[in-house]
């Protein structure tokens, strides 16, 4: 029963015999062994597998791996380049987007798409396109942050700050 | 604004350092247990009851073993020959790992495959057919002690029913004159509900057991590995696995939030099936397993009860609680504590007398009660003293933040005794909720209240002003299976001044790796970039109890800064030699001393430890090493002051959390941000039982949200945008004055935001709502009451 | 979680895969997006022998305006009417819609051809669909059928789409005059299933007597549920507070909602009111 599939990921092309059941997050991460998508629910409700395939955000526990027959796929792993970090991590990391780090390859997939849509979204437009991303941590207040400061970074905007705001 | 006593290159307390953790986790190359992957591993799926209470006719596994990949499938009779099919939990009392004839609660495991591949395990499990007979459960725990309720726990000896302990404390009597006498008592019922913490990474292991070396190698996701090593060489000790041929290894921890504390079945089925089998095997929960069936929260059914003058002076609180267990306790408590810190429910308030009374109850549940990130029960306690307060409030018409003021510990009564015997560290709660206050702007909301309320809008604002008690424990009081509650820190400086120190405890997203650094650096002028962090391997590590409650900063914390305080007094010895002066003539500024007078006349830390391993002494020890186990002279007392705002819509009683405010006091601060991420995420987590989360049971004891389509973990839309300050009031006891603050949040949290809701209602003649209050719920309490749609007066 | 196994095809025309369906019979089950069927697939509620994958299938992810109907083709992905422009200028109650259909992640990938065929009366475009009055294209073997959205759902996951036939299209007639739609439904937390949920589209003649009326509603009936009776009181008379009102009063009684975790039967009817009357209150705006 198995068929074989091709299929991109970060680049680097896969040529695999897999059974049609096979979710693309298993492909993902047993196959390729790419393990910074993850899975946190059997349900399509936390997104910590979200990936992007050819450039759209997608939830790879809820697409079989021979759906992507054909696919470019980019995971956590294929942000950086040579040239650095992609302004999502950089986002994440000066921002304290992120505590135990195990939804945040998911969320910041989803929000690369949020903002090669809209590089300059408001708080409510950020909140609700990473609402299929849940985070049990950070109380979401600084992925905000994160996705607003890398959003100035790809505008070429002026970086706002990072520093902890308090009430005085 | 937090001072710092170091330069920014040094990064000690105060600094808002970006975390030293992050690059792995921003790249992808976290690693956590699922990603673990050893030759030859084996996978392992469970077979899990449908029936919340039933006998096990039979289990028919032959289909399932004719799958090709299927190795074994392991029943309770199975484990039941190495006496491995029961195992203690942390309160003392027994649960099954797989069950011999009964099973207990819906979700239980019944049987585990192994298999080659993790397909192949779950369509095995799919084929294992189980024939059960059914019989009635007891779901509810006000009727587990009725006569005609069936006696759960047949498997104990002495147990003729389904009572598990009782527990009080307080002055009984004393307390009960006072409420007889007094002008006011108000009463209220609550349920604090039954949750889960839900992490986003669910609970797994591979274990990896080597038979020629007779060594287990156990990859979990645990919040404290070096007491699991213990349990581990406890339950299986007498099959050979004594302590010293086990390692825990706890790799990046995905969220744990208390509910990675407790040793789990599947762990120990994956144990044995490795041991007999050997070779490796991973268990992966799924998220559906995780809710159904790993450690709730909470559970605890209140009645609070507050006796006062009319004037608005607190003279005495009384609580008893019915706590319902499920099928074990398997509580994560300290040993003597079967209902936690649940006695630091008199509050923030100064008062002489107080009784609280708590009894257990089995039922047909899955067993816990875990701490869903708080410090052993005091989110129950905190919620009843909260909401009691505004409901005396209410009674005598005071505006709730007059109240407080009128009733709290002063700021030079600490340290304070409280009623119920603890001794509050420090505090100034008028500071905390003044800057609450006027943040909010609190008169000009109420005035808009009030203009609100005339034109037919529900409008609410609700306090809390909390009192936590976290960092167990002194090891007078405080053990887990007997261990005292220390715990530890080593610090090894390497010759060119770079350091690794290594900790009893476990980050689960903390930031340990970041604010332990601080802490060293701090006491020793070592940049913090230049000192690596260890945790969660119980090879390398010393013993401590973990992480959760709160509890790093307070002891492992304390202990870091006193192993590097061992090794800052090394290094004026090496600089007294050094300088020629004697040590008395030296003085200390972070990263180096100089001699008093000359400071030209200096040697920096590095030069110090570099000396220790090249110019040593004469009779002192070479090496820049240390190590302290920390024993807390007592815990730690953060408080909080919360102010939240809702709206309620009018007609679908839809709400909406227009602010929030948290003011906390954790006492010094080691990493601002740090801390300030810990209060965003604590919220949310409050947010999420006072309006969203609740594991709901039928009455045949069927899970009817075990998912998270229908456990409802808020998204960024349901989390407001929080607003958080502090007030800082250093413990006097503790090293760096520290207190903890990963948990005040979703202590303090709840009852402010149902204060709120129930001030929005007030119109309505509404007292009190249960959390989670759902738009639902308010239209049912309205309903009710025969309100509904009647116009409001404000 | 993981499904049971299936045998796999991704046909590249539409007669192929109808060939298919025909050979193999009802163990076979069209995947489009795959966003309802691989969930249930996940936890084994479903148990198919045979996916045919019909991403391949060329000329169905249209979503066109053409001549007077706006045309959706089985394979258009929610985000696709989320992203139109021209969508939201003449219907914004898809960009009201989108906006509450799970999540983006789901909305890149599940199609409107498939929220409708899983005949789910939980999803949240048949009561779109139902207020717009849209017809269905379904293909089979023997050509294409148009079905009205009043005959599509027969029943708790079924539809009019039979064993060997593939719903290929959505057509909504585009109205000339003045008219206003709009979508919301009131939800747990995003992302939810509706604890009920109220789509209204009016059409208006120049003194503002409404001429046409549509009003569909989610999750509140083992269908979903076309008010008719509220339909009724709107067409001929001025949209005033009071024909509202009886409209939203009509609509709460017709629902058969049951009580379950999102709330009591009665809860449930109140939310139908409240948001009967709110929806025709903005579709109402929108048609100024």
């Amino acid at each position: 029963m198995e068929k074989e599939i091709t299929l991109k990921i970060n680049g680097e092309e896969y040529t695999q015999k897999v059974e049609p059941r096979t979710l693309l997050i298993h492909f993902i991460r047993e196959n390729a062994s790419l393990t910074g998508s993850h899975i946190g629910c059997d349900t399509s409700s936390c997104g910590a597998c979200t990936i992007l395939i050819d450039g759209k955000s997608a939830k790879s526990c809820t697409i079989l791996a021979i759906q992507a027959q054909g696919k470019e796929i980019t995971t956590v792993e294929g942000l950086a380049t040579t040239e650095g970090v992609h302004p999502i991590q950089e986002g994440f990391k000066e921002n304290h987007g992120l505590h135990c780090g195990f939804c945040t390859p998911g969320m910041m997939l989803r929000a690369v798409e949020l903002l090669e849509k809209n590089p300059d979204p408001t708080e409510e437009e950020i909140r609700w396109g990473i609402s299929g991303n849940l985070c049990r941590c950070t109380g979401y207040n600084n992925i905000v942050k994160a996705i607003k400061y890398a959003g100035a970074k790809i505008r070429g905007a002026e970086l706002p700050s990072t520093e902890p705001v308090f009430v005085e | 604004m937090i001072q710092c006593k170091t330069s920014k290159e040094i990064g000690g307390m105060g600094h808002s350092m970006k975390r030293k953790e992050d690059d792995r986790f921003v790249h992808g190359k976290g690693n956590y247990v699922d990603d673990v992957k050893l030759p030859g591993m084996l996978y392992m799926d469970i077979v899990r009851s449908p029936y919340a209470y039933a006998k096990i006719k039979n289990i028919d596994s032959s289909e399932a073993l004719k799958i090709p990949g299927v190795l074994a499938v392991v029943t309770g009779k199975d484990l039941e020959q190495y006496n491995l099919h029961w195992m203690p939990t942390l309160m003392s009392d027994t649960q099954m790992v797989l069950p011999v004839d009964t099973v207990m609660y819906q979700s239980q495991e019944v049987a585990a495959i192994i298999a080659t591949e993790k397909y192949i395990a779950r369509d095995a499990r799919e084929a294992v057919r189980v024939e059960y007979e059914v019989m009635k459960p007891v779901v509810n725990p006000f009727k587990a002690n009725d006569e005609d309720a069936p006696v759960l726990r047949t498997d104990k000896e002495d147990q003729k029913d389904n009572h598990i302990w009782h527990w009080e404390v307080g002055q009984k009597e004393e307390t009960e004159k006072i409420f007889n006498d007094a002008e006011v008592v108000v009463k209220e019922q609550m349920h604090i509900p039954r949750i889960h913490v839900s992490s986003i990474e669910t609970c797994g292991c591979v274990a990896d057991y080597d038979k020629v070396d007779n060594h287990l190698t156990m990859y979990m996701t645990t919040q404290a590995p070096h007491a699991i090593r213990t349990v581990i060489a406890l339950v299986a000790g007498h099959v050979g696995l004594t302590e010293e041929k086990v390692r825990v290894i706890s790799p990046d921890i995905g969220g744990g939030f208390g509910g990675k504390v407790p040793v789990y079945p599947g762990y120990v089925i994956a144990i044995a099936a490795s041991f007999l089998i050997g070779k490796p095997v991973k268990w992966i929960e799924d998220r559906s397993e995780n809710l159904q069936a790993d450690s709730f929260a909470r559970d605890y059914h209140i009645t609070a009860e507050m006796a006062g003058t009319k004037d608005g002076k607190i003279l005495a609180t009384r609580m008893k609680v019915l706590a319902d267990h499920g099928y074990t306790d398997a509580s994560a408590n300290p040993s003597k504590f079967p209902t936690g810190m649940f006695s630091i429910g008199t509050g923030s308030y100064d008062y002489s007398h107080a009784f609280m009374e708590a009894d257990a109850v089995y039922t047909n549940k899955p067993p816990g009660g875990v701490a869903y990130r708080c410090s052993f029960r005091v989110t129950e306690a905190v919620h009843a003293i909260e909401r009691i307060t505004d409901r005396y409030a209410l009674e005598i018409g005071k505006d709730p933040a007059e109240l407080r003021f009128q009733n709290f510990i002063k700021k030079d009564q600490f340290p304070y005794q409280s009623p119920t015997g603890w001794e509050y560290d420090s505090g100034d709660y008028e500071a905390g909720l003044k800057l609450a206050l006027k943040t909010v702007e609190y008169d000009k909301l109420r005035e808009k209240q009030a203009q609100m309320r005339k034109e037919g809008k529900l409008m609410g604002i609700g306090l809390s002003t909390f009192t936590e008690i976290v960092g167990a424990g002194p090891s007078k009081d405080f053990d887990i299976l007997g261990i005292k509650m220390f715990d530890s820190a080593e610090i090894r400086v390497h010759p060119t001044g770079k350091a690794i120190a290594r900790f009893g405890t476990k980050s689960q997203g903390q930031g340990h790796e970041t604010t332990y650094a601080q802490i060293i650096a701090e006491e020793l002028g070592i940049p913090a970039k230049d000192i690596q962090i260890e945790e969660g391997d119980t090879d390398t590590a010393p013993y401590g109890l973990g992480t959760y409650a709160s509890r790093s900063t307070p002891t492992a914390g304390a202990a870091a800064a006193i192993a590097a305080r061992k090794l800052r007094d090394k290094a004026r010895k090496l600089a007294a030699h050094l300088l020629e002066v004697s040590e008395d003539d030296l003085e200390w500024e972070p990263g180096k001393f100089s001699v008093k007078g000359a400071p030209e006349k200096s040697k920096t830390i590095q030069e110090l430890v570099f000396a220790a391993y090249t110019n040593h002494p004469q009779g002192m020890e070479a090496g820049f090493e240390a190590t302290h186990y920390y024993d807390p002279p007592n815990l730690t007392f953060p408080s909080g002051a919360y102010i939240c705002v809702v709206e309620i819509d009018p007609e679908t009683f839809e709400i909406d959390v227009k602010r929030f405010v948290a003011i906390d006091d954790a006492g010094n601060i080691i990493n601002p941000m740090v801390a300030q991420g810990q209060v965003h995420g604590g919220l949310t987590q409050g947010i999420a039982p006072a309006m969203y989360e609740e594991l709901i049971y039928d009455d045949d004891g069927n899970i009817l949200n075990g998912t998270l389509m229908d456990y409802l973990v808020p998204t960024a839309v349901e989390s407001p945008n929080w607003e958080t300050g502090h007030t800082v009031t250093p413990s006097p006891h503790h090293p760096i004055g520290a207190k903890g603050i990963g948990e005040s949040p979703t202590v303090g949290a709840p009852p402010a935001i149902a204060n709120a809701i129930v001030d929005a209602l007030k119109p309505y003649g509404i007292t009190h709502l249960d959390i989670p209050i759902t738009p639902a719920k308010i239209f049912e309490a309205l309903k009710e009451k025969g309100v509904l749609d009647k116009p409001i007066v404000g | 979680m993981i499904p049971a196994s299936f045998d796999y095809s991704a046909p590249s025309t539409l007669k192929e895969a109808l060939n298919l369906l025909k050979d193999i019979g009802d163990e076979a089950k069209i995947l489009a997006g795959g966003h309802s069927l691989i969930p249930m697939m996940k936890l084994r509620f479903a148990e198919p022998e045979h996916l045919i994958d019909i991403s391949n299938v060329p000329g169905l992810s249209y979503v066109n305006f053409e001549g007077d109907h706006l045309k959706i083709g089985a394979m258009a992905r929610e985000v696709d009417l989320e992203d139109s422009k021209e969508v939201g200028e003449k219907f914004p109650i898809f960009h009201d819609v989108a906006k509450l259909i799970a999540d983006p992640q789901v909305r890149n990938f599940g199609t409107i051809g498939g929220n409708l065929a899983h005949g789910d009366a939980a999803n949240d475009q048949p009561a779109v669909m139902i207020a717009l009055d849209a017809q269905v294209e379904i293909t089979g073997l023997d050509g294409v059928r148009t079905v009205g959205i009043d005959d599509f759902f027969y029943g708790f996951y079924a539809t009019a789409v039979q064993e060997d036939e593939i719903l290929t299209g959505i057509n909504i007639p585009v109205p000339t005059g003045r008219f206003g739609n709009a979508y919301h439904k009131s939800e747990r937390k995003v992302g939810d299933y509706a604890t009920g949920g109220v789509a209204v589209h009016v059409e208006l003649d120049a003194e503002g007597t409404c001429t046409k009326a549509g009003i569909g509603l989610t999750n509140v009936n083992p269908t979903p549920l076309r008010a008719s009776r509220s339909e009724e009181a709107l067409v001929g008379a001025k949209l005033d507070d009071t024909t509202i009102e009886s409209a939203a009063q009509y609509a709460s009684e017709d629902c058969n909602p049951s009580s379950d975790l999102r709330g009591s039967e009665d809860y449930k009817r109140r939310i139908i009111k409240v948001l009967t009357k709110r929806m025709i209150h903005k579709a109402l705006e929108r048609a100024q």
